[in-house]
């Protein structure tokens, strides 16, 4: 869909950099952050592959799950390491692709030289291998130093196995397992425009940019853009941003930012009660997703629209899985069509789809509570407090009991109580707006045979329905500026620092001038000087726990 | 002796045939255990076994100590293993005036020997870890994480909140990862080192080979999280050691069969089903001398079990469900507390199966089983329902209960380290730090 309408994104990021120049207030200067140290994720490792060695090569094995933190997995990687289990799998991954990369047929596309024999070393093509991989996988060239080593492991296995290509194959493996790729290490340099001050090396750049933008590494002509230096000029730094803003794989960068924000990792292990919605299962559950995310793409990226869109638009995408849920006739081809909902219909937004609904909720039941804690956190960036430990949900929660037939009544009910209060207000007044749609997204309008009341209040504005609960997203000013902060901590690792609150501010002020644009947005991050502002790696003692356990433990 | 990647390179080009010496495995040092016919000592294993959402006191904890306790109606799943386990009640976890968070702060506490301070957030280990780092080294895997709702979220074992042991949900990939192409036999008859494995060895070592460089020019938080990575790294290259070299034979140990794909998830059938399958291949892991520390996770902390067909989750019912007014408790929050004791009973029997020395394998275990919650409609984390199987190599004493009476839960992590060989005297923090263990367990 997006690939036809490509002309017109390119029209539009042309535009855009047009009005980019010299317009609004000037870039205050911000405090930074050490370097980060991020590990890859389970889909960057994955596009990364696909990118360097080709798509037909097989991933096989698990990826240990990265602990969210700031309510971004993206935030949780400048935390996460790799546990003796999680490595043994990355091992495996790493001789399993290696392994294929040598199978015949695709062996003489990756040696492009010709060993001068078979059955010995060869350290001048292996150099020529391993450097040019060892490049794109560590997103940086090799030193000198780190490039011996490797030959030196094809040397040593080639002799040992009495074969140049299986030495090559092992040497390639471990470039595969090393720290360099499986962390994003940046590196901090002396900034030769401000003495005394540090800026993040060229290299670190490309990936910040390249994984923001197209959530994988770095391509060639982008590293050869850092090699130049052209990243630390004004102009070469601008003319990489806007053509890695009007590819395609743009789409792959913004899938990454919303896959995250909306925690869709949750979909791995979501269950729903067979008996209860037999309509679910795993294909309802990667679509909802798919779906979800081509929404999302065509708003803001095809459509270059403005987000708050997100919450009001009745544009959605539909398949031959999904339409039956949504009482939707859908052709019955297969592949996505795109869809209008009607002007009126109770349907409208992200919030009204099911991949939002069916997360949201209880594997037998909706929940207005999980709902209202989903749009108070991922979208305004409000932290709801966690519940006291010694809470009576009972008579409140007896859904035969004949006075409490709906949630309504039910938290109603459980609202009096004085210690839940203060929480619910602010959640459940949200959620029940979106009670029409029940556990897995289907749109209803009783339950247990009582109609139901949407009808609700976020921030002092009243909404009488899910749509106007959309409409009521929309138009709050946290929602834009809760997608901003989103952006940074998604983009550099990290929440933004406690200097840096007026150049969050100046960030906002852009992303509002710019329309409420996203790729404006990223536009704008990307070719500020804050987001590339470091401090100097935190000192401290050098110990850790592992340290300090016993040697050979 | 060191063993140098050059060495062993030079080994397998060598020939294939060279021997590799390699450090006693500490195994062979355990004195306590039970001894094989052949006079070799046992190893001795520690493990972990987790349910969510505890069960109601008045009807779980025993008034009566000591070997003649009664069976409540909610230990009635635990009567025919009952010899073979403690039961250990009324040990609290101290919060020392933080928060109660909901079904956190009673895992971390037990775990860990301190109430975290902000929700599922602590930097400490948890105790299998801190056991497995001292006993964990010369086995193949330093701990294996298993968890029947087939999610590898579900893992409370971890070093710090970000480094979590991955729990291994699925019968099939845990048999692979035991028994596929990398398993050595113990009892195989004859042994030749895999060349193919020296080199592997060799080369991985190569990718440590930057570390310092690496270290030097990041922070020191960053720098122990790679130290992390490079312990795991090391890890590995000491598996691929040991398969350089002959096994110590395992009486005990049996090739399983392959279990066949089956579905995963948190309905109570399926975990059930699942669980055990999971069971017997631990068991077999354990014989077999592939591990010595385990955490095995029946439903994750704030249970979402369900039963097919009803609209709520084990832990919803824990907090929506009314008290049937005749019975008093919460029968169907109730039901799903007893499915999980049995099983624990049947995790039990599956070790005490396999015939190990002049005992069973149970007998040179000991299992920590507990809950997130005693009461979990309220949270409450006074009295978290605890057990204990196996004899640790006839260390300590099984089938009695002991009353903690307020005592913090501490002192059972304590008594654990000590058992399991941990040169402590002191364990917990804060209000929860004890220099006391219980000593009515010892023998």
């Amino acid at each position: 869909m997006s690939r036809i309408l490509a002309p017109c994104r390119l029209l539009a990021v042309a535009a855009l950099t047009l009005s980019l120049a010299g317009c609004g207030p000037r870039e205050p200067d911000t405090a930074g952050a050490p370097p980060a140290v991020q590990r890859l994720t389970e889909r960057q490792y994955r596009q990364i592959i696909a990118d360097v060695f080709g798509d037909d090569i097989r991933i096989v094995g698990r990826f240990e799950p990265i602990v969210r933190k700031e309510g971004l997995i993206e935030v949780g990687t400048n935390a996460a390491t790799v546990t003796p289990a999680g490595f043994e799998q990355f091992d495996s991954m790493a001789r399993n692709i290696a392994a294929q990369l040598f199978e015949p047929g695709r062996r003489d596309r990756v040696v492009p030289c010709k060993p001068h024999a078979d059955n010995a070393p060869d350290d001048a093509c292996a150099g020529q291998v391993l450097a040019k991989y060892g490049r794109l996988l560590f997103r940086r060239p090799l030193s000198p130093d780190e490039l011996k080593v490797r030959v030196a492991v094809a040397h040593e296995a080639a002799a040992a196995s009495g074969n140049f290509y299986s030495g090559l194959q092992f040497a390639l493996a471990t470039e595969l397992e090393m720290p360099e790729f499986l962390f994003r290490i940046e590196a901090a340099e002396a900034d030769p425009d401000h003495p005394g001050t540090m800026r993040l090396d060229a290299y670190s750049k490309a990936s910040r940019l390249s994984f923001l933008l197209w959530n994988t590494a770095p391509d060639d002509e982008l590293l050869a853009a850092a090699d130049r230096g052209d990243l630390n000029s004004e102009r070469g730094l601008a003319r990489q941003v806007d053509r890695l803003l009007a590819s395609p794989r743009l789409d792959a960068g913004i899938r990454g930012v919303f896959t995250d924000m909306l925690a869709f990792d949750g979909f791995e292990t979501l269950a729903k009660d067979a008996m209860i919605y037999p309509a679910f299962n795993a294909t309802v559950a990667a679509d909802a997703q798919e779906q979800t995310l081509r929404t999302i793409v065509d708003l803001l990226v095809t459509r270059q629209g403005d987000y708050r869109d997100l919450f009001t638009t009745r544009r959605i995408f539909m398949d031959r899985v999904l339409g039956p849920i949504y009482y939707v006739p859908v052709a019955p081809k297969h592949g996505w069509t795109p869809y209008e909902f009607a002007e009126g219909d109770p349907r409208a937004g992200l919030l009204s789809q099911i991949s939002f609904a069916a997360l949201y909720a209880h594997p037998g039941q909706s929940s207005p509570t999980l709902r209202g804690k989903a749009v108070r956190e991922l979208f305004l960036c409000q932290k709801v407090p966690a519940p006291p430990a010694n809470v009576n949900f009972a008579v409140a929660q007896d859904t035969s009991n004949p006075d409490y037939k709906t949630a309504r009544a039910r938290l109603t009910a459980h609202r009096t109580n004085p210690t839940c209060a203060g929480c619910h207000r602010i959640m459940d007044p949200i959620g029940l707006a979106l009670e029409n749609f029940d556990g897995i997204g289907a749109f209803r309008t009783d339950e247990n045979g009582a109609p139901i009341d949407a009808s609700g209040e976020l921030d002092g504005v009243r909404f009488a329905n899910a749509l106007e609960l959309g409409k009521a997203v929309h138009d709050n000013p946290a929602a834009a500026s809760c997608l901003v902060d989103t952006v940074f901590k998604y983009a550099s690792g990290r929440a933004p620092a406690k200097g840096q609150r007026e150049w969050m501010g100046w960030l906002n002020a852009r992303f509002a001038t710019e329309g409420y644009r996203v790729p404006a947005l990223l536009r704008a991050l990307a070719l500020s000087d804050g987001f590339y502002a470091v401090s100097p790696p935190e000192a401290g003692k050098p110990v850790s726990t592992a340290a300090l356990r016993p040697e050979g433990s | 002796m060191t063993i140098t990647r050059r060495n062993i390179l030079r080994g397998a080009a060598a020939g294939f045939g060279a021997t590799v010496a390699l450090p006693l495995l500490d195994c062979m040092l355990d004195t306590n255990g039970t001894v094989l016919a052949s006079g070799a000592p046992l190893p001795l294993r520690f493990g972990t076994w987790f349910w969510g959402c505890g069960m109601n006191p008045s009807r779980w904890n025993p008034k009566a100590t000591g070997a003649d306790y009664e069976i409540t109606p909610e230990l009635k799943p635990i009567e025919p293993i009952r010899s073979k386990i403690c039961v250990l009640s009324k040990f609290d976890v101290l919060l020392d005036g933080k928060s109660n968070f909901v079904h956190s702060s009673g895992n971390l506490g037990i775990r860990t020997g301190q109430a975290p301070a902000q929700a599922d957030q602590s930097e400490l280990p948890t105790i299998d870890v801190l056991i497995a780092d001292a006993i964990g080294g010369a086995t193949r895997f330093r701990s294996l994480e298993l968890t029947a709702s087939g999610n590898p979220r579900h893992s409370y074992s971890r070093r710090s909140t970000s480094v979590v042991n991955p729990s291994e949900g699925s019968p099939v990939a845990f048999y692979t990862r035991l028994f596929g192409p990398d398993f050595q036999d113990p009892n195989a008859a004859d042994f030749k080192p895999d060349p193919a494995v020296m080199l592997r060895r060799s080369v991985l070592s190569s990718v440590s080979d930057d570390r310092a460089r690496l270290a030097a020019r990041i922070g020191a938080a960053d720098r122990a999280r790679l130290d992390e990575y490079f312990t795991s790294v090391r890890q590995l290259e000491q598996q691929l050691e040991l398969q350089l070299q002959k096994p110590p034979p395992a009486e005990a140990c049996v090739i399983p069969k392959k279990p066949a794909d089956g579905p995963l998830g948190q309905d109570i059938e399926v975990s059930t089903a699942n669980h055990k399958l999971l069971a017997e291949l631990l068991a077999m892991a354990l014989a077999c001398n592939q591990t010595k520390v385990f955490n095995m996770v029946f439903s994750d902390s704030a249970s979402s079990l369900t039963k097919a067909g009803t609209d709520k989750t084990h832990h919803t019912l824990t907090h929506e469900e009314l008290a049937d007014p005749q019975l008093d408790y919460q029968p169907q929050a109730t039901w799903f507390g007893s499915r999980s004791l049995e099983a624990w009973a049947q995790f039990v029997g599956v070790l005490a199966a396999v015939k190990e020395g002049d005992g069973t394998l149970l007998d040179n275990c000991l299992v920590l089983a507990h809950s997130d919650t005693s009461f979990a409609k309220t949270h409450d984390v006074l009295g978290i329902p605890i057990m204990l199987a196996g004899r640790a190599g006839g260390r300590v004493k099984t089938g009695i209960h002991i009353a903690g009476n307020g005592e913090p839960v501490t002192r059972i992590g304590l008594t654990l380290q000590q058992v399991m060989g941990l040169p402590i005297d002191r364990w917990g923090a804060g209000a929860m730090q004890t220099a006391k263990p219980v000593s009515e367990l010892l023998v």
